[in-house]
């Protein structure tokens, strides 16, 4: 288990990302504390993917400064980067499983390749198996990614990212193109990996359901099942993108209450 | 004006220093030996049928085409030097190279455009890997090692395809032919014969790596890279061929 969280996780001072010319991001600032989840809303387009990137250092910023876990990123290197990377999970849109590995090779990828890690390759197997049975995978080891369905990529990727047992995770659209069922699958394993391991959570997504559920279930380890919350989770966070810009930050409330027609279309989808 | 050189210049620049990378890489650790290996049996053992029909064809039909300006002059015992000479100092790399890159730049570049777009190269980079030690090296250093290879067994079926010709119908002896062949080779024409493959290699993996590694805009972008690497490193064979020919024959002349 990582160290009890420090006070701030992820901060965004002023930060702008352009590429070719064309804002991505502009201006963006915020501060994610330990243990907090932030649901990221907005449109295609209005760069929460890039904030995503912009976090583990994959995408410079052109200005603006990146802290994580307190140190700032902006100006490191490639290979100062890896010690930051191992300490985060990232679930990428597309699940991005590498397809000439199978899933037990997919899933310890990191536990071998992280340098900061230090796992002996034998160790490394019952991690693999541990971190397939918590996304309820545990019989596809030998399987390659093609023979999958995209929910149980979606799942195997949740694997690759939690087994190094992150502090901080992000996830990129967990459930962009998946049927409403699957979706709610991903979303329990996702407050699973939160409350169990007590992550900083973010997560970009276009269904306000996602958020919904992230900001007033619980998962309660007895018996494995989500249960509501008792009363709105301060800890839960929305944050509203439009344009690369950041339109809206605060709680579940306060985005229900918004008047702007652009933020109160998230929240609609509901209904 | 300068806003349309700054696109290409910058693409020049960006393989520049994926180059510098890959060749500092090869002395850095972590090795991957595994897929070196692997790219190795791949670029090396995968290419070699296509490689062995090229070399036969090309010195079989050497030896046919020369044929009757040989018989014009009256030395058609020189088959065999004229063969070897044009094979291993040109046909055989040039040839050797041109099939590879069809074969291989295509395929680099569509494998990693395809794992560029599906956000694979951005999951390595997140997971602790850096893509360039981990894909660009081995295949650079695979087809280092492999292409020379090639070009050496492609010469020698060339001039066994040359053989046939000489035996069968220009009824030439066994001992004719191989005699004249043998001579007709010195040392420089065998490090001109090797050099060649060596830097074409660099040419042939870097340039599929570079085009797959900038690779944008979903499937249609992967079958782009595709065809601009198979372009690109073809003309830059020929064109290196080209410069490297002219420093061997001023050194031979001086």
């Amino acid at each position: 288990m990582p160290a009890p969280p420090p006070a701030s996780v992820l901060r965004f001072e002023r930060v702008s990302v352009a590429f070719d010319g064309v804002p991505a991001i502009s201006d963006l600032s915020f501060d994610a504390a330990g243990g907090e989840t932030r649901v990221i809303l907005g449109a295609a387009g209005s760069g929460k993917t890039v904030l995503l990137k912009t976090a583990l250092g994959l995408v410079k910023p052109d200005d603006g400064t990146v802290y994580v876990f307190g140190q700032n990123i902006t100006g490191m290197r490639e290979h100062e980067l890896f010690d930051m990377r191992s300490r985060i999970g990232m679930l990428f849109q597309e699940s991005a499983l590498f397809d000439s590995l199978n899933i037990e090779e997919n899933v310890a990828y990191p536990l071998l390749n992280q340098k900061s890690i230090h796992c002996p390759p034998e160790e490394a197997r019952p991690r693999v198996e541990e971190a397939l049975n918590f996304v309820e995978l545990g019989g596809t080891l030998e399987k390659f990614p093609s023979e999958l369905s995209g929910g149980m990529r979606r799942r195997a990727a949740i694997a690759r990212a939690v087994v190094t047992r992150p502090a901080l995770m992000l996830y990129d659209s967990p459930t962009a193109g998946l049927d409403p069922i699957t979706a709610q699958t991903i979303i329990a394993l996702i407050i699973k990996e939160r409350d169990l391991n007590n992550t900083t959570t973010l997560i970009v997504t276009h269904r306000y359901q996602d958020g919904n559920l992230l900001a007033n279930y619980r998962y309660n380890s007895a018996d494995g099942q989500l249960i509501p919350a008792g009363d709105r989770d301060v800890r839960t966070i929305f944050m509203v993108m439009k344009d690369g810009r950041l339109v809206f930050e605060g709680s579940q409330d306060e985005l229900e209450a918004a008047r702007d027609p652009y933020i109160a279309k998230f929240y609609k989808q509901r209904e | 004006m300068l806003d349309i050189l700054k696109g290409p210049i910058a693409a020049v620049q960006d393989f520049f220093v994926l180059t510098g990378t890959a060749l500092v890489n090869v002395v850095r650790k972590p090795r991957y030996t595994a897929d070196l290996l692997l790219q190795m049996d791949l670029i090396g053992v995968g290419s070699l049928p296509i490689v062995v029909l090229t070399g036969f064809f090309s010195g079989a039909v050497m030896a046919l085409q020369l044929s009757r300006p040989l018989v014009q002059y009256g030395q058609v015992g020189r088959t065999g030097q004229l063969v070897s000479i044009t094979l291993v100092r040109e046909l055989g790399p040039v040839l050797t190279a041109l099939m590879v890159a069809g074969r291989n730049s295509s395929g680099i570049a569509s494998e990693l455009g395809s794992m560029k777009v599906t956000e694979q190269i951005d999951a390595m980079r997140a997971l602790g890997t850096d893509p360039i030690q981990k894909l660009v090296t081995p295949r650079m250093s695979a087809t280092a090692i492999m292409l020379p290879l090639l070009t050496i067994i492609a010469d020698f079926v060339g001039m066994f395809g040359g053989w046939i010709i000489a035996y069968y119908i220009l009824n030439l002896t066994t001992q004719q032919y191989w005699t004249s062949v043998w001579r007709a080779l010195e040392w420089s024409d065998v490090a001109q014969g090797l050099i060649k493959p060596f830097v074409f290699a660099f040419v042939i993996s870097l340039v599929g790596c570079h085009y797959g590694l900038r690779t944008t805009g979903g499937t249609q972008g992967v079958g782009r890279a595709t065809t601009q690497a198979v372009v690109a490193a073809s003309v830059m064979i020929l064109a290196l061929d080209f410069f490297m020919s002219k420093i061997f024959v001023s050194q031979a002349v001086s």
